[in-house]
């Protein structure tokens, strides 16, 4: 197949950044998208032109580090990561534009390197159960349900890509938050500071400049993770019962 | 072989308490020096890596009030490739009441790692692996568990116990959450100080103590100088040397081959695992290999046709023209013999010409049978999100064509050598996880990274530390120091260096490259041979590398080729020892198979009159021969037998 790429081109924090088209032939529909981006970068680099920066480690869909908007998309067409993301997806002949994920807590670095600090800083904030090593009794000590494992599992398979945010036409990043919220929410070790938590990280995520969630639902469409809506409603019911209850942290 | 090492004085690992083995590691945190928690604020300790290793080492040294600072390479500590572990992880608990022990565990890992490994660190190992149980669970990482809410255990990679606690296919994904959140409170302490898009690049070794490294800002390409009492690398393994693996991207040496220049032996290096069930190479744009799950063998059958060049669609090759050659040849154990002896059997079918797939190098792994047995419902419940990763990876359905897998690297049973307290040979340099040597010997049994990294990170290390950090806090150091200074020098002539050859090949060309002669000659065989082929053929493509690389851009931006410019030198340093140490060990063991060293039927053959120990190896001069240390290796409680799975 051959591809025109239309390509976010940034050269760092400070610049304007532009569209840059490219054309990538002999494109094999069994290559990943980012494989295809290698194949771009060789050539580029054998023109003399600086390689396009992008963010990608496991390829494998399970570190979270790779993500880009391609055709308007988070992560392109189908609902998976960019990595995991295949040519065939596409047509010879097609033209596809490749930008960075755009939200005002996710600052571009270079070309589609983005920073997601702000993600860290929202689990910093309480998105973790306060157990120091050496303190834990038998994993047998306390049972947990079936399906409440169940369901602390689905939101912990949050990779923390981020495509909730950059799908979002606020650029909230309540998806994720709601996903650890739920995650540790479930489960009895959890307890303790699940008031705490909510707050805490609710908390965080609006110093971020995350936009708020206005329950329109991109966030879940592009997530390849699948994490459900509902965990939001989780998040807002374990909200308002911590403030209810007085909690201000 | 004079001409290729020279061989130096054997070494001891002075730490190693002795008496009864189940007593050893309290007899050595008893004997340990402790730091009074008062006195730990004024020690601080770098920790390089935030994988499973990594994050738990340096969430636990927080709490226990150190100043610890940690790196990472990826933006964000989640992201290490810990994360991408499927099974699951080992632990003796013996919930399953079905006859598993920690001395069963100890057992089978030292036999498993066809005896190569020190029988006190595996068995402490396999003790603290209980503990490792509670405290994941305690964190909240959601392990799966059956109907009564009690923790499930699957039976994984041949073992007869079920002991591998599991969280559906993403176990190393939760253990490394787990670690990474306890990392992350302790960040939020004020305890740790965490550095992000940071690369180790040098270390900083000061009156013949570790004391600092320097670290490169991916961002701004500032290099930087860290001192602190203690250097702890938990920087991963090194299979990325053969281009091809199922490691991220950025999985690299230069840390420790860093170290390795400073001193620091690096031990058993050629000791490399190659996992059989992989989704095969499918172009030469390949950019990185998919483990399929272990597990897959447990309803799986693996075949090829029985005639060569046989193309026909494999639905219509009937049964008794199809060879299901690991039942053939291992009837007891059959499709679930162990990674080495399963992949080496898929190279021979696929080297005899009866590979199927592109390049005819693959091997069929068939779902019929157990969708007929179980029903298909039954098979997509155990199997479905591996199934869903095949297609999305391949376009083919694997519950209508069979799958088509070939071994890939998977794992580094290599690494730097340490003693028992995890110390390198340069005093005040830990090493931690998979770039440690320390407890798989030749081979790894499946499930058991996890568990050592977790162990090393968690229980072992914050055990053994404070012994040496007790003489601390050393000598201040700033960045006039002399061999802090020289460090900083070094790393930044290396980078104007890569920037100025302006050459005609990119980097990647020259990794692939290298990748290819490490497979071809010291991946599944090895033979005296291809080895000393190889070694001619990477020191000439070292040579051309520094001569011919091009690397565009500067060092003062995110630079990417830069990054990996330097990771590729410090592979083609690294793959040249890897040949020489397979070269010396001319017995087959475990990952390393030598076609000199075979029994009648193919099987590996072991020399254990000459070979039972530690190869350590020394860094001389560039262009000098390393110096080979051995370490000689005791077996007081399993006795040393040759493997059999037939
Ligand atoms: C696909 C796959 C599946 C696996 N499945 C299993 C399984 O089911 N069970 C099992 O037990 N094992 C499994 N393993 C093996 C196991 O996952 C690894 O051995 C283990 O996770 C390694 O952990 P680690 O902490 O030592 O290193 P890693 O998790 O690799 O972490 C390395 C860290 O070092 C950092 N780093 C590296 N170099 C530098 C540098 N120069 N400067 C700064 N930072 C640096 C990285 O940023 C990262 O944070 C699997 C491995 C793979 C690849
Ligand atoms: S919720 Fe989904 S889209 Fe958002 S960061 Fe997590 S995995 Fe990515
Ligand atoms: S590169 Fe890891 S999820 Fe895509």
């Amino acid at each position: 197949m051959n591809i025109t790429l239309r390509v976010w081109r940034q050269k760092g924090p400070d610049d304007k950044g532009r569209m840059v088209t490219y054309q990538v032939p002999d494109v094999s529909p069994d290559m990943s998208f980012l494989e295809m981006l290698d194949v771009l970068n060789e050539k580029l680099q054998l023109e003399g032109e600086e390689p396009v920066a992008f963010d990608h480690d496991c390829r494998e869909g399970i570190c979270g580090a790779c993500g880009v908007v391609i055709d308007g998309e988070a992560h392109g067409p189908e609902t998976t990561t960019t990595c995991q993301l295949h040519m065939r997806s596409f047509k010879d002949g097609d033209t596809i534009t490749v930008e960075p994920w755009r939200a005002k807590a996710f600052p571009v670095i270079k070309d589609l390197v983005v920073d997601r600090g702000a993600f860290d800083r929202i689990i910093q904030a309480g998105g973790y159960i306060s157990a120091p090593t050496g303190t834990a009794p038998d994993a047998h000590a306390m049972p947990v349900p079936k399906a409440d494992a169940d369901r602390a599992f689905d939101a912990a398979t949050c990779i923390g890509c981020g495509a909730c945010v950059a799908a979002c036409p606020n650029a909230s990043g309540m998806l994720f938050t709601a996903a650890k919220v739920t995650h540790l929410g479930m489960l009895p070790q959890g307890q303790p500071e699940r008031q705490a938590r909510v707050i805490k990280m609710v908390n965080q995520h609006d110093e971020e400049d995350f936009g708020g969630c206005t329950n329109i639902g991109e966030c879940a469409a592009v997530c390849p993770k699948g994490i459900p809506l509902d965990t939001i409603s989780q998040l807002n019911r374990d909200l308002l019962g911590a403030l209810a209850s007085g909690r201000t942290e | 072989m004079i001409d290729l090492y020279t061989e130096g004085d054997p070494i001891r690992d002075e730490k190693a308490p002795d008496g009864p083995i189940a007593e050893r590691w309290d007899k050595r945190r008893f004997g340990a020096k402790l730091v009074n928690p008062a006195n730990r604020r004024k020690l601080s300790v770098i920790i390089v890596g935030t994988g499973l290793a990594g994050a738990s080492a340096a969430a636990t040294l927080g709490e226990a009030g150190y100043r610890v600072t940690s790196f990472c390479y990826q933006d964000s500590p989640r992201r290490a490739h810990s994360i991408a572990a499927q099974g699951g992880i080992n632990a003796a608990k013996n919930y399953r009441n079905d006859g598993d022990s920690i001395y069963r565990l100890f057992y089978d890992t030292v036999k498993g790692g066809d005896f190569r490994s020190r029988e006190s660190n595996v068995y402490r190992l396999s003790q603290v692996s209980v503990e490792i149980i509670d405290q994941c669970v305690a964190q909240g990482v959601p392990f799966a568990r059956e109907y009564g809410g009690l923790l499930d255990n699957r039976s994984f990679g041949g073992v007869q116990v079920s002991r591998t606690f599991y969280a559906r296919g993403q176990t190393g994904q939760q253990l490394l959450i787990g670690a990474y959140q306890a990392l992350e409170r302790q960040v939020a302490a004020g305890t740790v100080e965490m550095n992000t898009r940071h690369e180790m690049l040098e270390l900083i070794v000061v009156d013949g103590r570790a004391r600092g490294i320097i670290a490169r800002d991916m961002v701004t390409g500032e290099i930087e100088t860290h001192f602190a009492d203690a250097v702890v690398l938990a920087t991963g393994g090194y299979g990325n040397v053969f281009y091809l693996s199922t490691n991220a991207m950025g999985c690299n040496v230069t840390a420790s081959w860093r170290a390795h220049r400073k001193g620091a032996l690096f031990a058993n290096p050629c000791f490399t695992q190659i996992h059989p069930t992989c989704i095969p190479v499918s172009g030469d744009y390949q950019s990185k290999l998919t483990l399929m799950s272990e597990s897959l063998r447990n309803d799986g059958r693996i075949w090829v046709p029985k005639r060569t060049g046989d193309d026909r669609d494999p639905r219509q090759i009937p049964e008794d023209e199809r060879d299901y050659y690991l039942e053939r040849i291992y009837p007891s154990f059959g499709n679930l013999v162990p990674r080495d002896i399963a992949s080496r059997a898929a190279k021979n079918v696929c080297d005899e010409g009866r590979g199927v797939g592109p390049g005819g190098l693959g091997v069929y792994l068939d779902f019929a049978d157990a969708i007929k047995r179980m029903g298909r419902p039954a098979v997509e419940a155990k199997y479905g999100n591996l199934f869903d990763m095949y297609q999305r990876i391949t376009g083919e359905n694997p519950y209508e064509v069979p799958m088509r897998i070939y071994p890939a690297v998977h794992y580094t049973m290599g690494g730097l050598w340490v003693d028992y307290d995890l110390q390198s040979t340069i005093p005040g340099l830990f090493v931690t996880g998979e770039a440690n040597f320390s407890d798989h010997g030749a081979n790894r049994l499946g499930a058991s990274a996890l568990m050592q990294g977790l162990a090393d990170g968690y229980f072992v290390l914050p055990n053994t530390i404070n012994d040496y950090l007790a003489a601390g806090p050393f000598e201040a150091l700033d960045e006039n120091t002399p061999a802090a200074k020289e460090a900083a020098e070094s790393v930044r002539a290396r980078i104007d260096k890569l920037l100025s050859i302006k050459g005609d090949r990119t980097v990647d060309s020259f990794h692939k490259e290298l990748g290819h002669i490490m497979w071809d000659y010291c991946g599944m065989e090895r033979n005296e041979e291809g080895l000393r082929k190889a070694i001619e053929r990477i020191r000439e493509l070292r040579d051309e590398f520094w001569r011919n690389v091009r690397v565009l851009g500067t060092n003062e931006e995110l630079n990417q080729a830069l990054e990996k410019a330097g990771r590729v030198a410090d592979f083609l340093e690294l793959a040249e020892l890897m040949c020489v140490d397979a070269l010396h060990r001319r017995e087959s063991c475990g990952g390393h198979f030598r076609s000199e060293s075979q029994t009648e039927d193919g099987e590996a053959l072991r020399h254990d009159d000459e070979f039972a120990y530690v190869a350590a190896w020394e860094y001389t001069d560039a262009g000098q021969p390393p110096v080979l240390h051995k370490e000689a290796l005791e077996y007081e409680y399993v006795e040393m037998k040759q493997r059999s799975y037939k």
